[in-house]
């Protein structure tokens, strides 16, 4: 039986003390791994026969402003088909110098889920194969999901618009 | 002579043609492109572009409140806006830490699962029209009508249902959904006796097999590599299904077998389908079962007591110091919620659709993404239809069952 227990265990023992900030929200062991370090980790947990997290459930990133030098939480969920255990880990990437390794040669999946996390949150996936916007507009200059722009207030008044009568 | 015509350098020397397969295109069911380099008529190499109808989503979740997120998770997969919706309620639960009553889970199974047929014999019958049979879409279609007119009996909608709220439904089934539900269950004149007239159609017809036998086919470890789930994984031969490894809404409480095939190309998709309508329908039956089984007030329930959440009723609003209270707070969005981050997924009708929910405590959440299942196997399109003929390109992407609103959120 595979519990987050022995997943921090074997971890621990392979990687030591750099995988901090072991959490388990609503029962899914989280942990924040240095972002040098996350196709090891994936790889690792990956190839381990024990571990088996062979199905990249999801990549995203998230954008946290406040968090001078580690604005970027780039999440990685990883499902364990055998056991039937989720586990999701973080790699924290500054807002200067977004460079995160792609995991596009472990998992084909990740393909278009980095290239929706570029596009959103410009996070440079190095080694990926087609880093290109793929929801937005080529055009577009800016990462729309960042935290720095808000959504348009709906009180505005200075807008004159015909067609949806404002 | 020719000076006024511009064409690209190297041109005419090419040995391909290029063709741009959409964004509008009769043959696609919605709004892709495929720009497909063919020789003669078979598929050398296939670019997809996705985000015609990217609608900013995630972005505009970030300031709606719980339950105004509720209108937009209709308008993913839109064949099966219940399912979508029911997936959201569930993960707000699980943030919140609700529980819901066993009578609200049965009749959220009802209604998703009359989604999943709903989704299903879209898609089957779709495969059906762009392999040239177009009378099984048509005889499966009047059954789409009799789900929608439940949902409409339900939550009085049709398309982007809306239905039920953080906590249950709005208001309880009435007679006429569960009248409604049994004429649709009937077996004679029902559902049941036209899925077998629709099979009877396809299944083990000639044509129909010549046409899809290895059309489009997938191995299962390419399809795990893919991020493949639900149907189309189950077709390539992996049994993952989120209602039997992570149950939610009970469905542990019912007994139902998980159809798998072995080659994962469009035939062994047609049949996976199938099937799984038909254990749909089982399940449908055994909910309905337990559904009437709660006799006395306890068939009066449809709802969790979630008072922050669950809007209160009008009638006590007018009359109710507290009632007032909580619905000025919901409707005004005033709630603050717990913080915490979660996943939660439940097996939409393309596979495990999942809501990565952050709350930093505020009234919104922080970020919340959806793990659609459409756009995470869409990228191996290009390689299931390299080599193939062109029409099996069509006839691929309809047994894929891509949703253009669930591909670009």
């Amino acid at each position: 039986m595979l519990t987050n227990q022995v997943i921090q265990q074997k971890l621990t023992e392979k990687f030591g003390e750099v995988l901090t900030n072991w959490q388990e929200p609503y029962g899914m062991l989280t942990f924040t791994a240095p972002k040098e370090l996350n196709l090891k980790v994936l790889q690792f947990l990956y190839d381990d026969s024990e571990l088996n997290f062979t199905f990249l459930t999801d990549l995203q990133a998230v954008h946290y402003p406040d968090n001078k030098g580690a604005e970027f939480a780039v999440v990685y969920h990883l499902h364990n088909w055998k056991d039937n255990v989720r586990i999701r880990f973080k790699v924290y990437a500054d807002i200067q110098n977004p460079d995160v390794f792609s995991a596009t040669a472990l998992y084909q999946s990740a393909n278009f889920m980095e290239r929706e996390t570029y596009d959103f949150f410009g996070i440079n996936f190095i080694g990926h194969p087609n880093l290109i916007r793929i929801l937005n507009v080529e055009e577009m200059d800016y990462f729309p999901l960042r935290k720095e722009f808000p959504l348009e207030d709906q009180t505005r008044i200075d807008k004159d618009d015909e067609m949806f009568g404002r | 002579m020719n000076d006024h015509i511009l064409l690209p350098e190297g041109s005419i020397e090419k040995q391909t043609t290029t063709l741009n397969l959409g964004p509008t295109h009769p043959a696609t069911h919605g709004v892709f492109q495929n720009i497909l380099e063919l020789d003669g008529e078979r598929i050398m190499k296939a670019t997809s572009t996705v985000g015609y109808i990217h609608r900013a989503f995630e972005k505009i979740a970030e300031r709606r409140t719980l339950f105004q997120i509720t209108p937009l998770t209709d308008r993913l997969n839109y064949c099966s806006s219940p399912i979508n919706n029911m997936g959201w309620h569930l993960t707000c639960e699980k943030l919140l830490g609700v529980t819901t009553p066993k009578r609200v889970d049965y009749l959220r199974v009802i209604i998703m699962e009359l989604a999943r047929i709903a989704d299903h014999l879209i898609c089957n019958s779709i495969v059906g029209v762009d392999s040239g049979a177009y009378s099984g879409f048509l005889y499966v279609m009047q059954f789409r009508e009799l789900i929608y007119e439940i949902y409409e009996e339900v939550c009085g909608s049709r398309l982007t249902t809306n239905i039920g709220r953080i906590g249950g439904f709005e208001r309880n089934f009435t007679n006429a959904a569960f009248e409604k539900l049994e004429k649709f269950l009937d077996d004679k004149t029902g559902y049941p006796a036209q899925l077998k007239e629709f099979e009877n159609l396809f299944t083990r017809n000639r044509i129909f097999m010549e046409r899809t036998i290895g059309c489009g086919p997938i191995t299962g470890e390419r399809a795990m590599n893919y991020g493949f789930t639900g149907p189309n994984l189950r077709a390539a031969g992996i049994d993952y299904d989120v209602r039997v490894h992570s149950p939610y809404s009970s469905y542990e409480d019912f007994e139902f077998t998980v159809p798998v095939g072995t080659t994962g190309d469009c035939y062994d998709r047609f049949l996976v389908r199938n099937e799984e309508m038909w254990q749909s329908l089982h399940i449908i039956r055994q909910a309905y079962q337990k559904v009437q089984e709660f006799k006395g007030a306890d068939a009066e329930v449809f709802h969790a007591d979630v008072p922050a959440y669950y809007l209160p009723e009008k009638k006590d609003v007018y009359t109710k110091m507290e009632a007032l209270i909580y619905h000025f707070k919901i409707i005004m969005g005033e709630t603050e919620m717990p913080a915490g981050e979660v996943y939660h997924s439940v097996e939409g009708a393309n596979g495990e659709l999942g809501y990565y929910l952050i709350s930093d405590g505020g009234r919104t959440p922080y970020r919340l993404h959806f793990r659609r299942p459409c756009f995470i196997y869409y990228q191996a399109y290009p390689e299931l239809i390299k080599g193939g003929m062109l029409s099996d390109a069509v006839i691929t992407m309809s047994s894929l069952n891509l949703i253009a609103g669930e591909l670009d959120a």
